[in-house]
């Protein structure tokens, strides 16, 4: 057995095996923000300090659908078709063709139907894609690769795996001024596509989450192990930046003795602070976060909460109350392309550069076209996961980006049709075109009208059309922002802890979201409960874990804790929408607010009720196990 | 050794040849194409394989093919109505958003449908609980949960 090293932390020792000995460490770079020297002068100027040592547990994104690849050669065209579950097949198009076979792009086409489950791991190139997609072309026969769920487990890439060491320094009010975090992240054995950036970039971004606190200093070293890589798993950073920066708050409120909400209270970003710059350099453009809190508080009847503890003691239960405040950063690389098309038999259709996989992108499109431009709801069509039609441009959907890029995409192409229709309506009606209203599907000058339909069938007709314009009224825009959005929100978690066994038991979930402008409740609360509930697996029962040789131990649903339906209970889920301002629909993704809520709300919710033990902390995943020797350990210790 | 194997699926007789390891669900899924029913683990974990056998759900990745010799077998694309209507299960699916993915689908709605027949008006905590051997990614569950409690509702006010 070759040695191995699993943790980061083994790895950076100076005596550890060397996963690729050639470099000599397995530190691959050190990267730093802000001044050290400062921030430590700063630490000690403070009233207090307080310190957290967490590890953000390494998670699978266990999408239920194992991975699978076919591909498919056409010798007499020299045409590759490639069939497997992406988040958008463009990237992986791209990949096969320019830079693994050598292949013109437009002979390379990647067909996704029904991706069951994305996570950020489907967006990914993996090796056996570029296997599968080469073997086809050299045998010239169609080849399919189905992996099993053992077989994805040690293949999928993995998310988080982080050791984070952060410092906060407080004025005597309780204010704080200054922190320094220091991350080692685990990337595994080799660089993935983009687990190398997280705690920067992902996390980094949107550090100190919420808070105002003006000095800042940060230290990211990614670690080679021989794991799994990990990369993008839904937060892809910013889960693991709330959770440290909500760690430190309920510390600096048991040192100063303050309620945890109050601590808050007087670091928010207040209101008046928008358009707020963070450390590294995005712009928070709206956002009530004291409100928001307020609201969680309420809505779980925070106040009240230790008659509620006195009544599970009564029943030898200990019970907890959890908050954590939260913010994401969503829409990243907000570029799209989304077409909308007029067909002969008067359905629209949206030809999107986005690609649903279960983000209900067929229902909220058509409410938004339905809506701009009169077209029943009903006739509209969504296209989109097939390279073959998808638009040019074609990122795919990653990052609670959708709402942002591909329905500002929709919106703006439907202004178009609009203006262009009025052209064609005043020709029809005889008018002038800015004499010619638009609204609810019907073109109006003076007082005759002609509908949406009649002007998409116009449009074809040359003779129809006003001198010089090209005929069809489609629509085709490269959505571009500068900027992405900022959702945030308050959780708080109701817990018992089963004090004989360890168990953790969810009585109460409130989480009150900022998304902005909420195009579809159904469809931003799904993404909440979803999201809530990846947290709270992260928080109470998954965990990857490899023994000291670097096997994988956790390699099936039998031994990797995926949460169940019994673990929650009815989630509570709110609003407290304040339109993005950066964005025509003021939107704010939704998809990954939920894991960044729930890890730090259920944490804080079980040191709580662990507190008559002296507990204040336990890493999660927060098993009965780890729960029930913490107690132990806190018993011998009393006894001591 | 390849045996023949005889059951009726979603109504219809069917038949084939097996071999004695071939899964209930290899034979629904590769000989009978019927590929609604899914397979999400290898280790009877998921439930996204649920399927009913003589009325009662089982993991079709958990019973070898010849187990279901001469049985009656209800997959995912049999409980839709002849003429297309959804189920009301399916139904309550669509209505509560309890699908995001839908790869759980089948195998949840199959299941819902057994919870509904053997706990008529079972309260959150039990429909929680018998959902314990499935395993959902995206929903959180909840729109699940509703939809089994109303469409159970649904089922049973229409028996009456
Ligand atoms: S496939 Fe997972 S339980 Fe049958
Ligand atoms: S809807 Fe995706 S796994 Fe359940």
């Amino acid at each position: 057995m070759l040695p191995a090293a699993v943790s980061s932390v083994d790895a950076l020792k100076a005596d550890s095996p060397k996963v690729w000995p050639e470099f000599g460490t397995n530190e691959v770079v050190h990267w730093e923000y802000g001044e050290a020297a400062k921030v430590e002068t700063l630490l000690r100027s403070a009233h207090r300090v307080v310190k957290v040592d967490l590890v953000n547990n390494r998670i699978a994104p266990a999408p239920m659908e194992p991975r699978v690849v076919a591909a498919k050669y056409d010798a007499a065209e020299g045409r590759l078709t490639v069939w497997s579950p992406t988040q958008g097949g463009r990237r992986i198009q791209m990949m096969l063709a320019r830079t693994l076979l050598k292949m013109a792009p437009d002979k390379v086409r990647v067909i996704s139907i029904d991706t069951g489950g994305g996570f950020g791991v489907r967006s990914k190139m993996f090796p056996e894609t570029a296997m599968v997609a080469y073997a086809a072309r050299q045998l010239g026969r169609p080849v399919k690769w189905l992996g099993d769920r053992a077989e994805t487990f040690v293949s999928d890439y993995h998310g988080r795996d982080q050791i984070n060491h952060a410092q906060m320094g407080l004025d005597r009010d309780g204010k704080a001024f200054v922190l320094k975090v220091e991350t080692l992240l685990n990337v595994g054995a080799y660089l993935s596509e983009n687990g190398l950036r997280l705690p920067m970039e992902g996390g980094g971004r949107i550090i100190p989450c919420g808070y105002h606190i003006p000095d800042f200093y940060f230290s990211v070293k990614p670690t080679f192990t021989n794991t799994v890589c990990t990369d993008t798993y839904r937060g892809a950073g910013r889960p693991e930046a709330n959770y440290l920066m909500e760690r430190l708050m309920d510390k600096a409120a048991e040192t100063y003795g303050l309620p945890r909400e109050e601590i808050r209270r007087r670091n928010f970003i207040k209101p008046s602070q928008f358009p707020y710059k963070t450390h590294l350099g995005f712009v928070i453009d709206s956002g009530d976060f004291a409100g928001t809190m307020e609201m969680a508080l309420e809505h779980s009847n925070w106040a009240a909460f230790e008659e509620r503890r006195g009544r599970s003691a009564a029943r030898g239960k200990l019970r907890g109350i959890g908050l954590a405040f939260f913010i994401e950063g969503a829409g990243s690389r907000p570029v799209e392309g989304m077409r909308v098309r007029f067909e002969d038999n008067g359905d629209v259709s949206v030809i999107a550069g986005t690609y649903s996989h279960g983000q209900g992108h067929a229902t909220v499109y058509s409410q938004l076209v339905h809506e701009f431009l009169g077209v029943d709801y009903d006739k509209v069509r969504l296209i989109n996961g097939d390279t073959g039609t998808s638009p040019e441009v074609s990122n795919g959907t990653f990052g609670s980006r959708s709402s942002m890029v591909g329905g500002g995409g929709v919106k703006r192409a439907c202004d178009a049709i609009i203006v262009k229709g009025k052209k064609i309506a005043a020709r029809l009606l005889q008018s002038d075109a800015t004499r010619v209203t638009f609204e609810a599907g019907v073109f109006r000058a003076q007082t005759s009208s002609v509908t949406m339909a009649d002007v998409a069938a116009a449009a074809r007709d040359p003779n129809k059309l006003p001198d010089g314009m090209a005929p069809g009224l489609d629509e085709y825009v490269v959505y571009e922002n500068d900027t992405e959005n900022f959702p945030n929100g308050a959780h708080v978690a109701e817990i018992e802890v089963d004090p004989e066994t360890g168990v953790v038991e969810i009585l109460n979930y409130v989480a009150v979201d900022d998304c902005g402008v909420v195009l579809n409740p159904f469809i931003v609360h799904g993404q909440i409960y979803g999201g809530i509930a990846q947290g709270i697996g992260q928080a109470l029962t998954e965990n990857i874990v490899y023994d000291a040789e670097g096997q994988l131990l956790s390699g099936t649903f039998m031994d990797y804790g995926m949460p169940r339906a019994g673990h929650f209970s009815h989630i509570d889920a709110r609003f407290n929408a304040m339109p993005a301002k950066t964005n025509e629909l003021g939107v704010k993704g939704a998809g990954e607010a939920g894991c960044c809520g729930a890890p730090p709300a259920i944490v804080s919710a079980v040191v709580d009720a662990l507190g008559s033990y002296g507990i204040k902390h336990i890493d999660m995943p927060l098993s009965p196990e780890r729960v029930w020797r913490a107690i132990q350990e806190s018993r011998v210790n009393k006894a001591a | 050794m390849e045996y023949n194997v005889q059951m009726t699926v979603n109504g219809k007789a069917v038949s084939g040849k097996v071999e004695a390891r071939t899964l209930l669900v290899q034979f629904i899924r590769e000989h009978l194409r019927l590929t609604g029913t899914h397979v999400g683990c290898d280790t009877t974990q998921c439930g996204c394989c649920v399927i009913h056998v003589d009325g009662v759900a089982m993991k079709s990745c958990t019973m070898l093919a010849l187990q279901a010799d001469g049985k009656s077998i209800l997959t995912i694309e049999g409980l839709a109505a002849a003429d297309g209507a959804l189920h009301p299960m399916q139904q309550a699916f669509r209505d509560h958003h309890g699908l995001q993915c839908g790869f759980c689908t089948p195998g949840m709605v199959m299941m819902g449908v057994d919870i509904a027949r053997r706990l008529p008006g079972a309260d959150e905590k039990t429909v929680r609980h018998q959902l314990e051997g499935n395993i959902c990614r995206c929903t959180g569950y909840q729109g699940i949960v509703e939809a089994i409690m109303d469409a159970s509702a649904k089922m049973h006010a229409a028996k009456a």
